[in-house]
């Protein structure tokens, strides 16, 4: 396999309801990321994309509906989609084109626009569920976040206020991001606890905003990285792993695929002890226990112990480990897949020094970002490194 | 990058754009019908509630019975084809209190979606693994009162009532002890 590097990366802001299409917004973010390394279509072999599901534009093939936007205009061409994992899996995706050798240089363009859907997009969500046996029951997206945060926190014995403080962090470090939605510099925990209950015990701050938005970032083989770039950020490991289909079978204290993904990654990048190894981390965060959660599936937390890296500053941006020093979906806004590129653009800013307001100290050579989704199944992972 | 970009595209739109007509807009609704048959496993699933019973699959080179059933087991891959009728007792393994239906509607009496842990479906220790687990709604209860680990029992349509479907249970209730 090849090696391969991160070469540029741009975004839009995340907004609640943005004027452009899913079309203009690809475009914008595609055309920002070639800016970024000076390169133009006629450099880019290759075009991979990410969105979730159609439902949001109504619009079937939605991919393929993009693609002009996306820059891939007779030019092979492939849309990736598992959910919510979807925007660190359009990385993965376009790491295996280069890596195989087919592919010297890709364009990496994900994008999601939820608020067309009329009048809320949760309702999307509805066919999501085992059309027998759930949807009649009339479910909604909440439940299921709902009752995986009152086991993993009954279980652990684990306290909402702690928990908000995640909320807290994420929308405070936001306000430092040029594209942020959601940052507030001032928000406390009194106002997590005091936001609307949606589904006990998740309220209204607990939860990331629907957004719309986009972002790329172009990817390279070393060859060309080298040539391009003296800062490449390389992709030294990937991993994802889906659990069953039958979420109710499945223990919702522990995300497991995670930890499936977390290894395959961690073992590519010859990485031992996490902990010590990793330096930033962008857990997939569209809920504040979802944060937790992922810490502990991506091995940087013992079981039921992630919230001590709020508690004692470790996952702050001058911390040991900083979280989500981006501002994470919490903060910056969750255009789904889109959110989980971003993560993938904020490590490859922080490993170059780029952030701006948002760098974490000391100079991090390595991060891990990662996402979630389908029926809450998947873990997708990707280990960065300078 | 970023802190070399000044500006970064993108326009955000208010209510407000909208009320003065400043952006236009067309709506849409889509309309699409299915009529899905049921397949063998959640079939016979389906039909066993017509019948007042749940049944999970058995397979007999895992020796795991798991429900909602299904024709392959996950584990070996082997077919799972014998049914067995598990009880209507079960456990809270979680729950919510849902204040929001949904479509987004806020209600004042939450609903409380359950994870029920049927009684009769394999557990395994050791593992993030419940065999047994089904999703449903509680009733029935305070909801303040509501606690996992909660025994509850099936409340059931009238048999005449019964159209072969997961609301023939009408909701789960906690078991007095
Ligand atoms: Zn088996």
């Amino acid at each position: 396999m090849r090696k391969v590097a991160v070469i540029g990366a741009g975004m839009t802001k995340f907004v609640r309801r943005a004027l452009e299409t899913p079309k203009e917004l690809a475009w914008e973010a595609a055309k920002m990321a070639l800016e970024s390394c000076e390169l133009t279509m006629k450099d880019i072999d290759a075009v991979c994309f990410g969105t979730a599901p159609d439902a949001f534009d109504g619009v079937h093939m939605n991919g393929e509906y993009v693609s002009d936007g996306a820059g891939a205009w007779r030019k092979p061409f492939m849309r990736a989609f598992v959910g919510g994992g979807t925007g660190v899996f359009s990385s993965i995706q376009g790491w295996y084109h280069v890596a195989s050798g087919m592919f010297d240089v890709v364009l990496v363009v994900a994008e999601e626009k939820m608020s067309s859907f009329y009048p809320h997009a949760q309702a999307a969500f509805l066919t999501i569920f085992d059309n027998f046996t759930e949807r009649p029951l009339k479910p909604n997206l909440l439940w299921i976040f709902a009752l995986e945060m009152n086991r993993y926190m009954t279980t652990y014995g684990l306290k909402k206020e702690d928990i908000a403080r995640v909320a807290v962090q994420h929308k405070r470090n936001a306000a430092d991001h040029p594209c942020a939605m959601l940052g507030e510099p001032n928000i406390t925990v009194e106002d997590v606890l005091n936001s609307e209950v949606l589904a006990w015990p998740v309220q209204r701050l607990d939860v990331s905003p629907i957004s719309d938005g986009a972002v790329a970032i172009v990817m390279a083989a070393e060859h060309v990285a080298k040539r391009l770039t003296d800062k490449p950020v390389w992709i030294e490991g990937v991993g994802w792993n889906l659990d069953t289909a039958y979420w109710t079978n499945r223990d919702l204290v522990y995300p497991r695929y995670v930890e499936y993904a977390a290894r395959m990654a961690y073992e590519m990048a010859g990485i031992k002890e996490p902990r010590k190894e990793i330096h930033i981390a962008e857990p997939y965060d569209p809920f504040d226990y979802k944060v937790l959660h992922h810490l502990e599936g991506l091995q940087l937390a013992d079981r039921g112990k992630a919230i001590e890296l709020y508690l004692d500053g470790t996952a702050a941006r001058d911390g040991n480990l900083p979280v989500c020093p981006s501002g994470g979906l919490l903060g910056v806004g969750n255009p789904i897949a889109a959110a989980g590129l971003m993560k993938i653009a904020e490590l490859f800013w922080q490993l170059r020094g780029e952030a701006g307001a948002r760098q974490v100290p000391g100079n991090p050579r390595r991060g891990v970002a990662q996402a979630w989704g389908d029926l809450m199944q998947i873990g997708t992972v990707v280990v960065m490194g300078r | 990058m970023t802190s070399r970009f000044k500006s970064f595209p993108g326009t955000s739109l208010s209510e407000e754009d909208f009320a003065q007509g400043e952006v236009l807009f067309v709506h849409d609704a889509l309309k699409a019908e299915y009529a899905r048959d049921t397949g063998v496993g959640i079939g016979a699933y389906l039909a066993g509630l017509r019948r007042g019973v749940i049944l999970g699959s058995y397979c007999s080179h895992c020796r795991k019975t798991v429900v909602p059933p299904r024709v392959v087991c996950e584990w070996c891959f082997r077919p799972m084809s014998e049914y067995v009728p598990l009880r209507d007792t079960g456990v809270v393994n979680t729950f919510s209190l849902c204040y929001v239906t949904w479509d987004v509607q806020r209600i004042s009496q939450p609903e409380i979606p359950a994870v029920i842990v049927l009684d009769g479906a394999s557990t395994l220790s050791e593992t993030s693994v419940v065999m047994g687990g089904i999703l449903h709604k509680l009733s029935e209860v305070d909801p303040k009162a509501v606690r996992i680990g909660m025994r509850v029992r099936a409340v059931w349509k009238p048999p005449e009532e019964r159209q072969g479907a997961i609301t023939d249970i009408l909701y789960f209730k906690p078991i007095e002890e």
